[in-house]
């Protein structure tokens, strides 16, 4: 039998298994609150704005569909990671779940890893169910599309040519690879968003506070770019704004590199190369983010 | 007070050791023809507060398509008016969208054109004409402006082609308009012909118009289409091509 202070010494660094039950514990107390039912409502827009848009060309309707559904993709995946995230700390102080925890030999920096990768388990399980609804309607529209089309032909109503052209129009504006970076790059803003919160939240008071602050960041780090651009290129500007802008150039995140589904679903291909270092920058803020929060939260009396 | 100025320092520190890799990252997006859309206050008049807060907020495409819906809408109520300002924002806010300039400018040149055209409203002909010609130049301008955002848009410069070819009869411009087409990525295999169909209705270009179709006619049977050989025929005839190079082709 050891004692709890040779357990303190004994216990390990840094342990996978311990961060691992934390987050997969954040994952089940998450979907205990019954947050996937979002997801219900995400089913409705997607299959209800498919019967709609019946009344669109297949062109038109495979556009709408891809936008509306990437659109909803990255509005509540935001969301979520914003308003789960702002949760998580505040509801274990308020259940004293917190000192329970760190009571135990769990160094405060893998209890918020363990949040962390709760809530990263949590926004990568609702994209793929997304993405896979998604796809699913897509497919099922294409295939009612091609098979009018092929009616058509067999019965001879159009011609070879006109058919053809028909399937390629078709197969160009429904599934496309580059679909797939894009969802990514969904997550990995949503990650970021995640660790921001969760970062705010290591100092906050209460979990509305973490909420409205990282809105607000949300909306100025969408104008962050302009901001930088202004800053940095000698922009004809007041001498007393110069500073200011480099204040949100530097202090918040650049959100609008994280919007490139908007010209991907428009057919703007996506080169590997700038999807890992798209990829790579949300990874970055991650970590970055991650860090301060721990800095933070060692500071923090409980 | 102590922990917040270490973390704003640290943020700031962060901040100033990214800002390279996000200016690098910004200009590879836009080169790869991300992050060109041009979100200005002619933009925020056209979509209002809360739709230019929410392209603001990356969600553009989404905007798009609401807007894209409600001309749809106008579309059916015949309010052309209405829908040619909601088919600018559209195309405003997605310029990457191919299809959205291309129905934007069928639906003008095709359909409020011919609106216009038989509008039981206008009496004068004259004005009727002059209407009608309009939406055809609004049509031409959103393939004009959609080749700028998209140059290598194979369909846009076809689509351009038959606008030229049809509605102002230019055939020059039309031809040159099908040739560009069949130098794009995904160019139909057919705008070879129409460009020749089109330069054979140019006086003084029949010559050039009869080595595109004898060089497609070489290609292969798939090429020798009854309009092609006809058109053929009626070159080498008007050109005097000797007996011994003309096409074997009866009909």
């Amino acid at each position: 039998m050891t004692s709890p202070a040779r357990a303190l010494v004994t216990a390990p660094f840094f342990s996978p298994t311990r961060i691992w039950a934390m987050a997969w514990n954040t994952l089940t107390e998450l979907t205990r609150l019954k947050i996937f039912y979002f997801l219900l409502i995400f089913a409705l827009l997607v299959i209800g704005n498919s019967f709609f848009m019946a009344r669109l060309s297949p062109e038109e309707e495979f556009q709408m569909l891809k936008d509306i559904s990437l659109g909803a993709m990255s509005i509540f995946t935001s969301l979520l990671a914003i308003l789960a995230t702002a949760m998580l700390l505040p509801k274990d102080l308020e259940d004293r779940t917190t000192f329970t925890i760190l009571a135990k030999p769990v160094p405060r920096y893998e209890y918020l890893l363990g949040k962390l990768l709760g809530i990263l388990l949590l926004l990568a399980l609702s994209i793929v169910v997304m993405t896979a609804l998604f796809l699913t309607v897509l497919w099922l529209r294409e295939q009612s599309a091609l098979g009018e089309y092929r009616a058509a032909f067999a019965q001879k109503n159009i011609s070879a040519d006109d058919f053809a052209r028909a399937v390629s129009s078709i197969q160009s504006v429904s599934f496309n690879i580059n679909l797939l970076p894009g969802i990514v790059i969904i997550f990995a803003k949503a990650a970021l968003l995640a660790s921001l919160t969760l970062m705010i939240s290591a100092f906050a008071s209460s979990a509305i506070f973490t909420m409205m602050i990282t809105i607000a960041i949300y909306f100025i780090g969408h104008l962050q770019a302009t901001a930088r651009e202004y800053w940095l290129e000698g922009m004809d500007i007041q001498w007393w704004t110069r500073p200011a802008l480099a204040l949100v150039a530097l202090l918040f995140p650049d959100l609008q590199a994280f919007s490139l589904t908007d010209d991907i679903v428009a057919g703007n291909p996506i080169t590997t190369a700038l999807f890992t270092q798209t990829a790579a920058l949300g990874l970055l803020y991650v970590g970055v983010y991650y860090l301060l929060a721990c800095f933070f939260f060692s500071n923090r009396e409980l | 007070m102590k922990t917040v100025a270490i973390a704003i320092a640290l943020l700031l520190l962060f901040g100033a050791a990214r800002l390279p890799y996000e200016i690098h990252l910004s200009k590879v997006q836009q080169a790869d023809g991300f992050r060109t859309t041009n979100l200005n206050l002619p933009l925020r008049e056209q979509v209002g507060q809360m739709g230019f807060v929410a392209a603001l907020s990356g969600f553009r495409s989404l905007v798009a398509a609401f807007l894209w819906i409600e001309a749809h809408n106008a579309w059916m109520k015949v309010e052309w008016g209405r829908m040619a300002a909601l088919l600018d924002t559209v195309t405003t806010l997605q310029p990457k969208s191919v299809l959205y300039w291309d129905m934007s400018a069928w639906h003008m040149a095709w359909n409020a054109a011919l609106a216009a055209f038989q509008d039981p409203a206008q009496p004068s002909e004259v004005l009727r004409r002059r209407a009608q010609r309009q939406y055809w130049e609004l049509g031409k301008k959103f393939y004009d402006d959609g080749l700028k955002a998209n140059p290598d848009s194979a369909q846009l410069w076809e689509r351009l082609g038959i606008l030229d070819r049809d509605k102002f009869e230019d055939h020059a411009a039309a031809a040159q308009a099908f040739l560009t087409s069949a130098t794009k990525p995904g160019a139909r295999p057919y705008v070879r012909r129409m460009a020749a169909y089109e330069l054979a209705k140019i006086p003084g270009r029949e010559q050039e118009a009869y080595d595109l179709l004898k060089k497609l006619y070489d290609e292969g049977p798939d090429e020798r289409k009854p309009a092609l050989i006809l058109a053929l025929k009626q070159l080498e005839e008007k050109l005097g091509v000797p007996t011994d190079q003309r096409i074997k082709e009866t009909k």
